[in-house]
């Protein structure tokens, strides 16, 4: 029985999901119409779609986020990417005639995407090649990255009137949202390349120790180059779903503040930020905790702003309970068989005003 | 202090050597130089003395704010908390004298708001052992979020003693200067002598040359690290009353993203990112840097805002990639 119970609190993904069904949990209270999803026209609705398709841009971002900390690295960057992919795709979009066509959106996504690639691209070269701390060489981007994105729609919010990129945003897909599938897609794409093969070890390799594992034979710099190039590419199709959700691209404002949700996603999914170890089912979880805060401090009439009083309350429970330090605190206090229990009870209350 | 020093013994190079930790330092001081010269040759306005005062004005809670940064960058840490913690303050200040508090008592309480947090990000960094870049991060949640929750909107401040200094100008000859300039360069003056000549300052630069000889050297390593965080709030602290003697106002998105302009001055004005070598003068010439940058867009008027930030970032650039390329020469 207790070991069933140590086991399952042990669990790596136990406190996030916990969180995650207290939190749904919560809103249910408040608003009992929460859980119910309908099937209207074929489409699924209601608020728990709403969260997925939502937290959608985040999931992808955030997944590229934890391969780059995985290799101890870390994306600043990424918001930028979001404006500047969106502000590409959108200005292309509105220059041609017909902002219908789909050729046109596919033509806008494929530059978007190559621009996006070419500054993930950069971020590597600097991280991998001339060797900067990685928070500083993507800090350039995402200070010069935001210019950019202004410099590309000119400093104004460009307006798009295009059906199939709005798709993206939202549109539907064997009854889900697009962006679920879309972000659903990319996932498994990278749990597959990561999970059944053995680059996920290789990167987890290369975040331990990069020099060790060059000298055991792995390329490091070319794999800390490929996870800002995915990370960058990632960010780049949540700047479509962002873009597409509203049809215009604003250059200030897109992205923003997303790549500290990514990280934080990432965190409150176990994974550490100082590298070795990455578990894309903690960052999801992550991003749908993020996301499902977000959506119910918006449901309870409270400001946006003041919605990261709340987060800052997760991520210093998440943070607190997941270091080593804090636990042997409680260990060293309790008694050593009684031990796990009185802990994780202790945690179980931080974690109720969350 | 650090390893950089013990490679260039003083004395023995010729005069006309650099050591190689004033190269950094240097390259700001010629680029600020430069700067001034091409909009001096541009423009015949900007000759005057009043330009470089207005910079000051301009800057001075980015520079108040900076210096306790490099405390922090110095350790080898981070706040991304100082954004929101300018903000808090000068929210906190704007509705308590909107509320009808004394003056000298709402200055005594918005100064003790950022060194509490402050102190308190510290002791979770230390005590629990998480990134300071996670445990800031909440930190700047914190504060943002309070900022919202006293007002959604922006709080004008129509008190006298806070109007009185915002808009005091202390002659200098032809040009004037505000208290702020004058409060901001007292910080600076402490700041530098602090890390030059006191015992924290010693220990700030050990703990971020190598934390491990440092604590085997016993210093005290934990109290450092949560003092660098309470500096850094009381820093931010005190820029955010800046800020309101600036503005007038305490708004609840104002300095968004300023912790990265102030990171940015650390850096272009030489401080190394992972710790152990950088002064506070260099942080004084980023500051500058960015702000003639600002002057300078601004006096060409077909340049837009948007701009900064390239350049900025391009400036970031140049100066990690020299940064990089002394600390290659070292080995």
């Amino acid at each position: 029985m207790s070991t069933v119970r140590t086991r399952l609190t042990g669990h790596r993904l136990f406190w996030p999901i916990v969180v995650l069904l207290a939190l749904l949990v919560a809103n249910t209270v408040y608003r009992p119409s929460f859980l119910s999803v309908e099937l209207t026209n074929g489409h699924l609705y209601g608020s728990l779609i709403d969260i997925v398709r939502l937290s959608a841009p985040l999931i992808l971002v955030a997944l590229g986020m934890s391969l780059v900390i995985a290799t101890g690295g870390i994306d600043l960057s990424v918001g930028s990417v979001v404006a500047v992919s969106g502000a590409v795709a959108c200005l292309y979009i509105s220059e041609q005639p017909d902002q219908n066509s789909v050729p046109t959106v596919l033509t806008a996504l494929v530059l978007a995407f190559g621009v996006a690639l070419l500054l993930g691209a950069w971020n590597g070269v600097l991280v991998a090649v001339i060797g900067i701390q990685p928070i500083i060489a993507t800090l350039i981007l995402m200070v010069a990255g935001r210019g950019l994105a202004q410099l590309i729609t000119e400093g104004q919010i460009i307006t798009i009137n295009s059906g199939p990129y709005k798709t993206i945003g939202v549109g539907h897909l064997f009854t889900l949202p697009f962006a679920i599938v879309v972000a659903l897609a990319v996932t498994l794409l990278v749990a597959a390349l990561t999970r059944r093969t053995a680059l996920g070890m290789i990167i987890e390799a290369v975040g331990g120790n990069a020099e060790a594992s060059r000298l055991a034979g792995v390329r490091s710099r070319r794999i800390t180059f490929l996870v800002y190039v995915v990370s960058a590419a990632c960010a780049a199709i949540a700047g479509f779903m962002m873009t597409a959700n509203v049809s215009s691209a604003d250059g200030n404002s897109a992205g923003l503040w997303v790549e500290l949700d990514a990280i934080l996603a990432v965190v409150i999914g176990g994974t550490a930020l100082a590298g070795g170890r990455f578990y894309l089912g903690g960052t999801i979880v992550g991003a749908l905790i993020i996301q499902t805060l977000t959506t119910s401090v918006y449901a309870m009439n409270i400001d946006p702003q003041t919605a990261l009083l709340f987060k800052a309350v997760v991520v210093i429970a998440v943070c607190l309970i997941q270091a080593p330090a804090f636990r042997a605190r409680f260990r060293r206090r309790s008694s050593p068989p009684a031990a796990p229990p009185s802990a994780s009870d202790v945690q179980q209350k931080e974690q109720v005003p969350a | 202090m650090t390893t950089n020093q013990l490679a260039v013994p003083a004395g023995r190079a010729p005069w006309w050597r650099v050591p190689q930790r004033h190269v950094p330092v240097l390259a700001t001081l010629a680029l600020l130089l430069v700067m001034y010269g091409i909009g001096v040759s541009q423009y015949r306005a900007f000759s005057g003395p009043q330009v470089v005062f207005n910079v000051l004005i301009d800057n001075g809670f980015l520079l108040v704010v900076a210096v306790g940064m490099t405390f922090v960058i110095l350790t080898g840490g981070i706040d991304l908390s100082v954004g929101s913690v300018v903000a808090m303050t000068a929210m906190v200040s704007a509705s308590l004298l909107g509320n009808g508090l004394h003056p000298a008592l709402v200055l005594v309480i918005a100064l003790l708001i950022g060194p509490t947090l402050g102190f308190a990000m510290g002791c979770v960094i230390h005590f629990f052992d998480i990134q300071p870049f996670i445990v800031t991060l909440a930190g700047m949640f914190f504060a943002r979020g309070m900022c919202t929750w006293i007002s959604a909107k922006s709080v004008p401040i129509t008190d006298g003693f806070w109007t009185g200094v915002a808009q005091e100008r202390i002659r200098i000859g032809d040009s004037f200067v505000t208290y702020s300039v004058l409060i901001a360069l007292a910080v600076v003056l402490v700041a530098a002598y602090t890390l030059a000549y006191t015992r924290l300052g010693r220990n700030v630069y050990a703990i971020g040359g190598n934390p491990q000889s440092a604590l085997l050297m016993g210093l005290p390593v934990g109290r450092t690290k949560i003092a660098v965080y309470t500096i850094s709030g009381l820093c931010a602290a005190i820029g955010g009353i800046l800020l309101s003697f600036y503005t007038l106002s305490g708004a609840p998105l104002i300095a968004v993203g300023m912790e990265l302009d102030v990171i940015a001055a650390v850096v272009i004005g030489g401080t190394l990112l992972t710790g152990g070598s950088g002064y506070v003068f260099g942080t004084v010439l980023g500051v500058l840097v960015l702000g003639v940058i600002q002057t300078l867009i601004t006096f060409d008027g077909s340049l837009n805002s948007w701009w900064t930030k390239i350049v900025i970032g391009g400036l970031l650039f140049a100066f990690i990639l020299l940064q990089r390329l002394v600390g290659i020469r070292k080995k």
